[in-house]
């Protein structure tokens, strides 16, 4: 009897006992009114944060050093994205879950190649800008070794110029990948940028992917983000710009990037959810899990929720 | 406004001939019916039991999405990026934001009551389930509502976020930084889901009744002393 109800005995039917008064219709009215007035009263006391959106143009101008390095970098192949592997191409192989990468699995789905299409595309659509043009062209006729190492050596000589800046960077040979970033920076300050990585083959621009792989990957929006507590190590998944209470239902998902060893991990997004899927699934199955399910009896928590009911036996 | 008299006749699905009938109709009319005991549906009176505080955030939680699907209906009106330039659509999109702190906040004093209650006791184990599943559907509709508010929570939310579902591979068919899917997802999708889910959960609700106390005995069994109402 007791593995069939549960290790609980036998529950009586709810049906079986005696009832009172109880208007459900009423209560469903009157906390709808209450949750709505809450609402309203939320709504015109306290708003909602909408910090506008990070423009390429704004990002241009607040931070052109960081756009010609992120330029750099999609074309040294050093960035983030130009490095990150499925779903977007295969210079890397993602994280693993042990022996498992589930990242690797479905491969490439979504490509995105960062130096041509972050980089050399938007570029070569300026026809009439001379220097540039010329640039890409010198650019597709050198060999990839030659590439590689024009991209790579700009890409250090701006980390060790002052404050990243372009003009103060030591001389040396870097190809036309100089002339290249500059044109980025260029049409980012035009502010035609963002439409080139969203619409530039789909007139409704409705995928930011693109674009946003590009800001992800200079460090502005970082730097934007920590500055308002949004990093991962400041439990930023949960978090909201401003005073704002954001989500702060991802607690638990959030805690884990700031223990270790997740903290710490470099497989560190796998291995946390596949511990909440785990964690989920249990929550879930509460009434079948041994132990777990019949320690409310323990927590003695239900003799408040129903006092007034063992009061009157 | 006058009501359209109810026929005095019984239904035909109520004449004993179609009580057995192989209908397709009658079938589906029957088991509609046999969802929940005659009478439970909607009914007047609870156990007696049922006399407790905690018993209100379920209902709170059911109103709280009412709020937030009528305040999300009306944010669609004026579309992706009206509440950034209008102060009715800034309002409007406040009363959602708040409706979903409350419904969450509601959601889960709701789910802590019934796990202190052990509410899954009497073969209710599918009601807790579908309680805990609904939590899960509404994190993720929320979640694709902080993507698709086209502003710098959306671009640092989607470009952190993918990172997770990358490596999980649900980011190669699941593309946070593509709005037009998520915004797909937000307003059409996961309501479905949820909405779905959450009627389930009513029905099994209604289905079972309300869980006894833990320790309760069956009040019509010889012997045990219940209290009256």
């Amino acid at each position: 009897m007791t593995a069939r109800t549960g290790g609980w005995g036998p529950t009586p039917d709810a049906h079986a006992f005696p009832t009172r008064r109880y208007d459900l219709v009423k209560e469903f009215v009157i906390a709808l009114a209450v949750m709505t007035v809450l609402s309203v009263i939320a709504a015109l006391v306290f708003s909602s944060p909408d910090e506008p959106a990070i423009s390429l143009q704004q990002w241009a101008r607040q931070a052109p050093a960081d756009v010609v390095a992120t330029a750099a970098g999609e074309l040294a192949g050093t960035t983030t994205s130009a490095g990150y592997g499925p779903p977007y191409n295969t210079a890397g192989e993602g994280q693993n879950l042990g022996p498992v990468n589930l990242q690797a699995l479905p491969g490439v789905t979504q490509p995105v190649d960062s130096a041509k299409d972050l980089v050399l595309d938007p570029v070569r659509t300026l026809t009439s800008d001379v220097p540039a043009a010329t640039a890409v062209r010198v650019w597709e006729a050198a060999a990839p070794d030659r590439q590689q190492a024009w991209a790579t050596a700009y890409v250090d000589a701006l980390a060790n110029a002052p404050d990243g800046d372009p003009a103060k960077v030591a001389s040396g040979d870097y190809g036309p990948v100089p002339a290249i970033a500059a044109a980025e920076l260029h049409l980012a300050d035009s502010g035609a940028l963002e439409g080139l990585l969203t619409s530039r083959t789909s007139f409704f621009g409705v995928d930011s992917t693109k674009a946003l792989l590009l800001l992800a990957d200079g460090t502005h929006l970082e730097d934007a983000a920590r500055a308002q507590n949004l990093g991962g190590d400041q439990w930023g998944i949960m978090n909201e710009t401003g005073n704002y209470p954001g989500q702060p239902w991802l607690w638990l998902y959030s805690l884990w990037y700031q223990v270790p060893p997740f903290a710490t991990s470099d497989n560190a997004d796998i291995q946390v959810w596949a511990l909440m899927i785990v964690l989920s699934i249990g929550f879930v199955c509460i009434p079948w899990i041994p132990g777990l399910r019949t320690l409310p009896r323990h927590l003695g928590v239900h003799r408040l929720v129903w006092r007034s009911w063992h009061s009157r036996r | 406004m006058s009501r359209v008299p109810v026929s005095e006749r019984s239904s035909s699905m109520e004449s004993p001939e179609h009580r057995g009938s192989n209908t397709w109709t009658a079938a589906l009319t029957r088991w509609v019916e046999g969802l929940v005991p005659k009478g439970q549906w909607l009914p007047d009176r609870q156990p007696a039991y049922v006399a407790s505080w905690i018993y209100v955030f379920g209902v709170a939680c059911l109103a709280s999405l009412v709020v937030i699907i009528v305040s999300g209906l009306v944010l669609t009106l004026g579309g992706v990026t009206w509440w950034h330039t209008s102060s009715v659509g800034h309002f409007v999109n406040s009363v959602h934001l708040w409706s979903v702190e409350l419904f969450f906040a509601t959601m889960v004093i709701h789910l802590w009551g019934k796990f202190f209650m052990a509410s899954w006791r009497g073969n209710r184990g599918l009601t807790w389930a579908t309680g805990a599943l609904a939590f899960f559907g509404s994190l993720g509709t929320a979640f694709t509502g902080y993507l698709i508010q086209t502003n710098f929570d959306s671009q640092w939310i989607s470009t952190q976020a993918k990172d997770g579902l990358n490596a999980a591979g649900i980011g190669a068919y699941f593309n946070v930084m593509n709005l037009g899917q998520m915004m797909l997802w937000h307003v059409s999708l996961l309501p479905l889901v949820v909405g779905a889910i959450v009627t389930v959960h009513l029905v099994l609700v209604r289905r079972r009744g309300v869980a006894p106390p833990i320790g309760a005995t069956d009040p019509t069994a010889s012997g045990s002393q219940e209290p009256e109402s």
